[in-house]
């Protein structure tokens, strides 16, 4: 009984005559329960009960361990630009795993293969897919594979045959290692693995095609791994091994391959369709990619086909069609969340494989390994040089041999093969061998490679890439290009891959997109990035617009007296007279304060979505010809959207900006009048000066909105009242435009941003 | 044909044998019908363009020359790197296909792609997705953004600029020409 009570009040309050009694005979277990010191059953102050937590503490303190060592990098951040970041995390998990060692602790019990396989590597093959620049990519498919497939089994036979026949020689003492084995290792570090060899390319900005390939390589050479892997640990408990065996293998590799894709595009396909109907449940948009990516890669697992590139291809898949269904905010919150699991996942690896480098036993063959590495570096090199001089033909821009090079250099091994060591059966007696070889060959690339990388690179030139700022010109002349590329394909009566993008597009655009996106409605991705640019320069006005307009060096710089006359001079006297005019049309202001709607929704922007600049002065100018010299429109007149005199619904009907639900919003910045007359094309190449282009991804919310009441009376003073009340059903007014003032209200008035909605349609009243 | 663009005779057989079944009435050179009988072309946006481009020397009818002539606009390039390491191509070809390109906007040969031009490149290729305001702007922005000289239209110098860090040659190459 005692026995039974002891092990019952581990983890519990002992009940309370029961304690009493035996309480003599028992010592306080491992900080489990401190028992109250006298033999009264008084409440307990002050308890611990650390087992209930133990696992979820622990890996929280783990990431956190991690993350501060990524800060800690970038304290000093000359390191980052010499020695990459996989190996300083692996440098500080081999400190951890030193000190853990010499206190006798074992590592976190969480690191196993399992974690590793089914939490860690989704999420970073997630991000790759995701971030994947689908259009190099698919200009480059073929020797994406090429590379991925033919590769991975070039070096895998080849190290393996070569290392089997190292074992042979006597002095190595690993003759008990057949080929099966030597096989099986050879598949396992054959891998070239993705993590690594991303975290070393970012830095070195190499010419697209040679990271597109790289990148592509190490994601899609998954599907060989898997079925080398498979094949050669099923056979290596074979005693022999027979031909039926290597085609039963190759029909393999293609289910898995194949099978792996077709997974992934279905799910992308039911994700993107899902997210048709989201748009009333905003909040947990991001949730379907990731379940559906997630489940994807299991579903695939399940199968014990390639997981990778199931989860890939739904990525890449629902890329496109998600997001266009799902709003901004769920886009920029799914790319935000991607990139920092990825990270922290990529982190822990990292930091992991330092910290089990130390704490595993290994057992050291100095022939072998050396041998390994050395076979392992040949092999790769000799499989590039083959395999380029094959494939270069085909290849509208062939590789030279410094990208050759590159890419031979950049083939680092990683935590995909150190999981797939560990993997190992326990039947093949050199496990521990085949390990501490695994390890060292990572190591090894990882450091050497790693660092060396980059100045090698720079030192034989390889082409490098310009990362170009997206201008709309460069998109409106690819399109062109394309085009003309299509049109000169069909006159040689050749087809080759314009051609076949070309139907594709036509087929997406008729088929697909009606199915899978909610408005059906074909966006050119030359619309898509001009909506996109002009939000970023929407961005950029907000953040210098904090400012006063004098101090906006693409105004100064245009035509310095006269602005700054007119800057300073129809702020406050003009405020009046627009604030007047403004209620007058019906204008609506954002609320300061965002209205509580209830815990699960998300604060109410529906009216103020999106931000888009319309340059009025240019389109009245590009519409009326050339009459923007005249001096004589009013000032004021230079506020509204729209040209005196004309009612809202011949501007604005069709202007059907989609980012957002199904009100549309669009809203447009009105320029100060300087602006107009002075604002010629400096503006858009002077803000950039001014500002690095923000990514999309980075979208902040719009800090400071004022609130115009339209039925409180308009008092011409800067700071306007909120109204915590305003409900969009009490003002069932067509066209609402609603305005967004810009707080520093001494310097008003030269951002007015200005937003549309589409409401049902009724008559407005006129402006002045 | 010069050396510079000279194709080799495997090809060049094939363009021949391509010319005579796109010749139907065997004249021994192409007309505009020839052109517009390929389906694929004609539903291309810009294939009207694209024809205009062969008939550029005032003639109604293309032959075999010509054809190849503007066809090896479209070779891949044979570069050979230098140390600068960017593109660094014999700039006669990236030239020639910018050329080319910049002849499909310019319409009336000006030297200039108007704001006209470009906005019927772009109502061409955008055709009903987009409305009319936001062709105006997207030209708009698309000319501000290139146009240095403010005289409102991109002149091929601008032109030129604009894409000098996109990949020409990627983008306007056709393998089998090589």
């Amino acid at each position: 009984m005692i026995l039974i009570l002891l092990h019952g009040s581990r983890g519990e309050i002992p009940s309370k005559p029961i304690a009493a009694t035996i309480l003599p005979f028992v010592k306080p277990n491992d900080g489990v329960q401190t028992y109250p010191e006298d033999q009264k059953n008084n409440l307990p102050v002050f308890t611990m009960n650390y087992p209930r937590i133990q696992i979820p503490f622990e890996i929280t303190l783990w990431v956190l361990l991690a993350s501060f060592a990524k800060i800690g990098f970038h304290v000093y951040h000359k390191i980052t630009i010499w020695v990459p970041e996989s190996c300083l995390l692996i440098s500080i998990g081999l400190i951890v795993g030193a000190i853990m060692h010499s206190v006798h602790e074992e590592p976190p019990a969480v690191l196993t293969s399992n974690v590793f396989f089914l939490y860690m590597l989704p999420l970073i093959v997630l991000e790759s897919g995701y971030f994947m620049p689908t259009r190099p990519f698919f200009e480059n498919i073929g020797t994406v594979f090429w590379f991925a497939v033919v590769g991975t089994l070039w070096n895998s036979i080849g190290i393996g045959i070569s290392l089997f026949a190292i074992c042979q020689i006597p002095a190595f003492g690993v003759q008990d290692i057949n080929l099966q084995e030597n096989l099986l290792f050879s598949a396992i570090i054959s891998a070239v693995d993705p993590v690594a060899v991303l975290n070393v390319f970012e830095d070195v900005s190499v010419n697209e095609q040679l990271y597109i390939v790289v990148f592509g390589e190490c994601l899609f050479n998954d599907a060989v791994t898997v079925v080398l892997y498979n094949m050669f640990s099923f056979v290596a408990e074979m005693p022999v091994v027979e031909p039926v065996d290597v085609f039963i293998g190759v029909a393999r590799f293609f289910i898995v391959g194949l099978g792996g894709m077709a997974f992934g595009i279905l799910f992308g396909f039911v994700a993107a369709f899902t997210t048709r109907f989201t748009s009333k449940v905003r909040e947990i948009e991001p949730l379907f990619v990731f379940m559906y990516s997630y489940l994807a890669y299991l579903v695939a697992e399940l199968f014990a086909i390639s997981s990778i590139m199931a989860i890939i291809t739904c990525a890449l898949t629902m890329k496109y069609y998600v997001e266009e269904n799902v709003s901004q905010r769920s886009c920029t919150t799914i790319r935000h969340v991607i990139k920092m699991v990825a990270s922290i996942s990529e982190t822990l690896i990292f930091f992991f494989l330092g910290v089990v480098t130390i704490t595993t036993d290994h057992e050291w063959n100095w022939g072998y390994i050396l041998f390994t590495l050395l076979f392992a570096f040949v092999w790769r090199g000799l499989g590039i040089l083959v395999l380029t001089q094959i494939i270069n033909p085909f290849r509208t821009i062939p590789f030279n041999m410094k990208d050759q090079f590159g890419l031979a250099y950049g083939g680092l091994r990683g935590a995909v093969s150190f999981a797939l060591a560990f993997t190992l059966p326990d039947t093949i007696g050199r496990k521990q061998l085949f390990v501490t070889a695994t390890i060292a060959v990572i190591l090894f690339t990882v450091f050497l490679q790693g660092i060396s990388i980059r100045p090698l690179i720079e030192f034989i030139n390889v082409r490098r890439t310009n990362r170009n700022l997206e201008t709309i010109n460069v998109e409106i002349h690819c399109r062109l290009m394309e085009h003309t590329m299509a049109g000169i394909e069909d006159l040689c009566g050749q087809w080759s891959r314009f051609y076949w993008k070309d139907k594709f597009m036509k087929f997406n655009n008729r088929i697909l997109r009606k199915i899978l996106i909610r408005d059906g409605r074909a966006e050119s991705s030359i619309v898509a990035l001009y909506k996109k640019l002009e939000l970023q320069n929407a961005m950029e006005i907000l953040d210098t617009a904090s400012g006063n307009i004098s101090a906006a060096p693409s105004i100064v710089s245009l035509s310095p007296n006269v602005e700054l006359l007119m800057t300073k001079k129809f702020l406050a006297a003009d405020l009046r007279n627009i604030h007047d005019i403004l209620s007058k049309n019906m204008y609506k202001i954002r609320e300061r304060t965002v209205a509580y709607r209830g815990k699960h929704a998300l604060p109410n922007d529906s009216q103020t979505r999106e931000i888009l600049i319309r340059r009025h002065a240019t389109i009245r100018r590009s519409l009326r010809p050339r009459s923007f010299q005249s001096s004589n429109v009013p000032r004021t007149h230079k506020y509204f959207s729209l040209p005196a005199g004309k009612s809202l619904e011949s501007r604005f009907d069709a202007a059907r900006w989609h980012y957002t639900d199904d009100h549309e919003t669009l809203s447009e910045v009105a320029y100060p009048s300087q602006r107009s007359r002075f604002g010629k094309p400096a503006r858009s190449s002077s803000s950039k000066a001014m500002i690095p282009l923000h990514r999309l991804g980075t979208l902040e919310e719009v800090p400071s909105t004022d609130v115009l009441n339209e039925e409180s009376s308009s008092t011409g003073q800067g700071v306007f009242r909120t109204n915590s009340s305003y409900s969009d059903s009490r003002v069932p007014h067509p066209r609402r435009l609603y305005s967004l003032f810009d707080d520093n209200n001494s310097e008003l008035g030269h951002v007015v941003l200005i937003q549309l909605r589409d409401w049902p349609h009724q008559e407005p009243s006129q402006g002045p | 044909m010069g050396s510079s663009s000279s194709i080799s005779s495997a090809h060049l057989l094939r363009l021949y044998d391509r010319f005579e079944s796109l010749d139907r009435d065997n004249r021994g050179c192409l007309s505009p019908d020839d052109f517009e009988a390929l389906g694929g072309l004609a539903m291309n946006p810009i294939g009207g363009r694209i024809m205009e481009a062969f008939f550029s020397s005032g003639q109604d009818t293309v032959d075999f020359s010509s054809f190849v002539r503007i066809l090896a606009h479209f070779r891949p390039t044979d570069r050979n790197r230098n140390k600068e390491g960017a593109q660094q191509e014999l700039p006669s070809s990236r030239t020639r296909k910018l050329k080319f390109a910049f002849q499909l906007y310019d319409m009336d040969r000006d030297g200039k792609i108007s704001r006209e031009e470009l906005l019927q490149v772009l109502r061409a290729m955008l055709g009903l997705q987009v409305t009319e305001e936001q062709l105006q702007s997207i030209a708009e922005r698309a000319i501000q953004e290139a146009d240095l000289d403010k005289d409102d239209a991109i002149s091929f110098d601008e032109f030129k600029k604009s894409l000098e860090k996109t990949d020409i040659d990627t983008k306007m190459s056709v393998s089998f020409l090589k």
